[in-house]
């Protein structure tokens, strides 16, 4: 079984300081990983790389058999990002930003696929509505719709979760069940414990620049989760 | 679904992305207006700084209009770069299958844009204020070659000022002493056209204007996925 | 990384050497000018002085090309350190001839090409360290500086051509056809040169060392703190 995305030995140093240090991670096609951490562990930046936005130091990074920074254009088009912010043009129209992506990934009819999309997230009935006007929560579903414009095969999302309400989550919990099942690959940083309770298949703790520990949905009960994290915390501190 | 090559062609990236800015300030208006109310607010203080009396007018106006159009180009260019970074759409950007260059044509050529359609309407409110002729085809070859070397190294710059905490105060000290050459052509071809010079004493200002062109585009096309590769 | 090497040891002897030596062939060997009198003597390392400006600006767009090509760190610290001598001997050249310009022409400034080229350099180097300074990622702003090293040198020429188009009033020493010098005062011009040169030479090393220490104090201290 060929890995979705497989990644070994990776480093990042931002001039004299290090922030990845030799992290191995691998998922396989459909896994839904919840990558868990504490603020400044290297979540983010780690995402960065798998979105080919950053470049590693050393070490290897493939997704879907393509090898990052040398093939980074193939791995794009692999690619749906969904950061905090929301990377949407706020005086364009939610079908403008759409077709404007969809230029962007060469798509062909993206006229259908933007109304696909724009139904899945729940937001066709706003499609001619400024983007400025939309809600936090909007702004993510559409970011969301624009991450699976183009069919990819991976998923990278940055703590979604962030800033939306209960009624925002729980749509977000839907859209994301949805897309997920869709047998993408997913890779999802959150703070908020509960909610990748829910929908990861697999937990991963980064700490101090490395995969600290892991685990599949199987392995824990919803109540250890907490548990499991803060192990794998402590056992990294000094 | 996709197309068959990884990448977005180059031309086909860089067409979406002028597309984009143009609906995006069709839409709002935020930049036009405010870089066309500042041009209009320096001339105004350049009338009364200069005195501009009807005598020293003709040799005056194109310094004025000049400066005018660069300090309103500082704004425009910081502008549409502030709207890339602040929404983090700039990533969005880098996330696509295409050739980074088409990020730089597409800003540059988007830039250009708002600069000429400024540039169009100082033009004739110049000519009405100061009963001075400015429709000469020379002279509206120098504000378009004048203009694409300003933008060319402005977009440049301000893709780099962006990320720094002064990005507002940053750009204008980056940019105007590397395009001073543009400036004192511009200013120079101008003037030859407003006054009627020769066509031989104006070209080699033109011709500046040309090699300046090349170069820094050419230098932009190769500099510029070292500023936004990470 | 060790104390100073034998050879920058030599070279700051050399230096030393050269340059007491170029002043004692300004003073003593070269003809005192007969219409400019003594004031002309300012000449020689005027234009040293601006030689070295020019050649920092120079080997700091080298190291930037170089940097972005390879990305060694060390082109990053040649380009600070040459850009850094460069401002500083710019500076001489435009004060100096400031000091010149003033018995002969009565005045302090002059709009010529050359003073206005080598002041807009000036600025530009100016703006690279406000460049850097403003960018808070060391990659980042090893880079941008790196580009901006090469855009400002690259718009010199074309600034100096320009302005000479404009006006000039500078005088025109050496032409393309001859030198408009005695033979004596052509040496001692060529030796300052070149005494100037060496101490531009020696200044970098020091200063790549410098930057180099600084670097490795820095990668210690993160050991220790991490």
């Amino acid at each position: 079984m060929t890995h979705a995305i497989a990644v070994s030995r990776l480093t990042k140093r931002f001039g004299l300081k290090t922030v990845l240090r030799g992290l191995d991670f691998t998922a396989a096609p459909g896994e839904f990983v919840a990558l868990l951490g504490p603020n400044g562990a290297g979540k983010t930046t780690f995402l960065r790389i798998l979105a080919s936005l950053s470049r590693p130091t050393a070490g290897k990074v493939r997704i879907g058999g393509a090898s990052l920074p040398q093939e980074a254009a193939a791995v794009r088009r692999r690619l749906g990002v969904v950061s905090h912010q929301p990377l949407l043009y706020g005086d364009l129209t939610a079908e403008e930003n759409l077709r404007f992506f969809a230029r962007l990934y060469g798509l062909h009819a993206p006229a259908r696929r933007i109304t696909e999309v724009l139904e899945l997230v729940g937001l066709a009935r706003r499609r001619h509505d400024l983007v400025r006007t939309y809600s936090r929560g909007m702004q993510q579903r559409l970011a969301i719709a624009r991450a699976i414009l183009h069919d990819p095969e991976v998923l990278l999302l940055d703590e979604p979760y962030t800033g939306l309400d209960q009624d925002a989550s729980a749509m977000l919990d839907t859209v994301l069940q949805e897309v997920a099942a869709q047998g993408r690959t997913v890779v999802m940083t959150s703070h908020d414990l509960s909610r990748v309770a829910a929908l990861a298949s697999r937990f991963d703790v980064l700490a101090r620049g490395r995969i600290a520990a892991s685990a599949s949905r199987e392995a824990i009960a919803d109540a250890q989760l907490l548990d499991f994290y803060r192990a794998a915390i402590a056992e990294e501190a000094p | 679904m996709s197309s068959p090559s990884p990448i977005t062609g180059l031309w086909q990236a860089t067409r979406a992305i002028v597309w984009k800015d143009l609906t995006a300030e069709r839409r709002s208006r935020e930049l036009l207006s405010a870089m066309l109310v500042f041009a209009l607010l320096v001339i105004l203080s350049f009338n009364f700084a200069l005195d501009l009396d009807p005598k020293t007018r003709g040799s005056v106006a194109s310094g004025v209009l000049w400066v005018t159009f660069i300090f309103a180009g500082t704004l425009g260019l910081n502008r549409s770069m502030a709207t890339e970074k602040d929404r983090g759409c700039l990533d969005g950007l880098l996330l696509a299958p295409i050739d980074r260059s088409a990020i730089y044509f597409g800003k540059a050529i988007a830039n250009l844009a708002f600069m000429l359609i400024v540039e169009a309407i100082v033009f004739p409110l110049y000519s009405v204020l100061y009963n001075v002729n400015l429709f000469l085809p020379g002279l509206l070859l120098t504000v378009i070659l004048g203009s694409v070397g300003y933008v060319a190294v402005g977009t440049l710059l301000s893709s780099m000022a962006v990320q720094a905490r002064t990005r507002d105060m940053l750009l204008p000290i980056l940019l105007f002493p590397v395009t001073l050459p543009v400036l004192i052509a511009a200013v120079k071809a101008s003037a030859g056209y407003l006054s009627g010079l020769p066509l031989e004493e104006i070209t080699p200002w033109l011709n500046l204007l040309v090699v300046y062109d090349v170069i820094f585009i050419a230098i932009a096309f190769m500099v510029f996925d070292f500023i936004v590769e990470e | 990384m060790k104390s100073t090497p034998t050879a920058l040891k030599v070279l700051d002897f050399l230096s030393a050497l050269l340059l007491v030596a170029a002043l004692g062939m300004v003073f003593g060997y070269a003809p005192t000018e007969r219409t400019m009198g003594l004031v002309q003597k300012v000449f020689y390392f005027h234009v040293s002085a601006n030689w070295v400006g020019m050649l920092g600006f120079l080997v700091a767009a080298v190291a930037g090309g170089l940097y972005l090509a390879k990305g060694t760190p060390k082109w990053d610290v040649v380009e600070i350190a040459a850009v850094e001598i460069g401002l500083a001997f710019s500076l001489i050249g435009i004060v100096s001839g400031s000091i010149w310009a003033r018995p002969i022409w009565n005045t302090w400034w002059t709009w010529d090409p050359r003073l206005v080229t080598v002041t807009v350099m000036e600025l530009i180097y100016i703006a690279y360290f406000m460049l850097r300074s403003g960018i808070e990622d060391p990659d980042r702003r090893a880079r941008y500086a790196a580009v901006y090293a090469i855009v400002g040198f690259l718009s010199v020429p074309l600034t100096f051509l320009s302005i000479r188009m404009y006006r000039s009033i500078h005088p025109v020493v050496i032409t393309s056809t001859k030198a408009q010098l005695a033979p004596r005062m052509f040496q001692t011009f060529m030796f300052s040169l070149f005494a100037f040169t060496v101490l531009f030479a020696t200044l970098l090393w020091h200063r790549v060392r410098l930057g180099q220490l600084t670097a490795q104090v820095e990668r210690l201290r993160m050991k220790l703190t991490d």
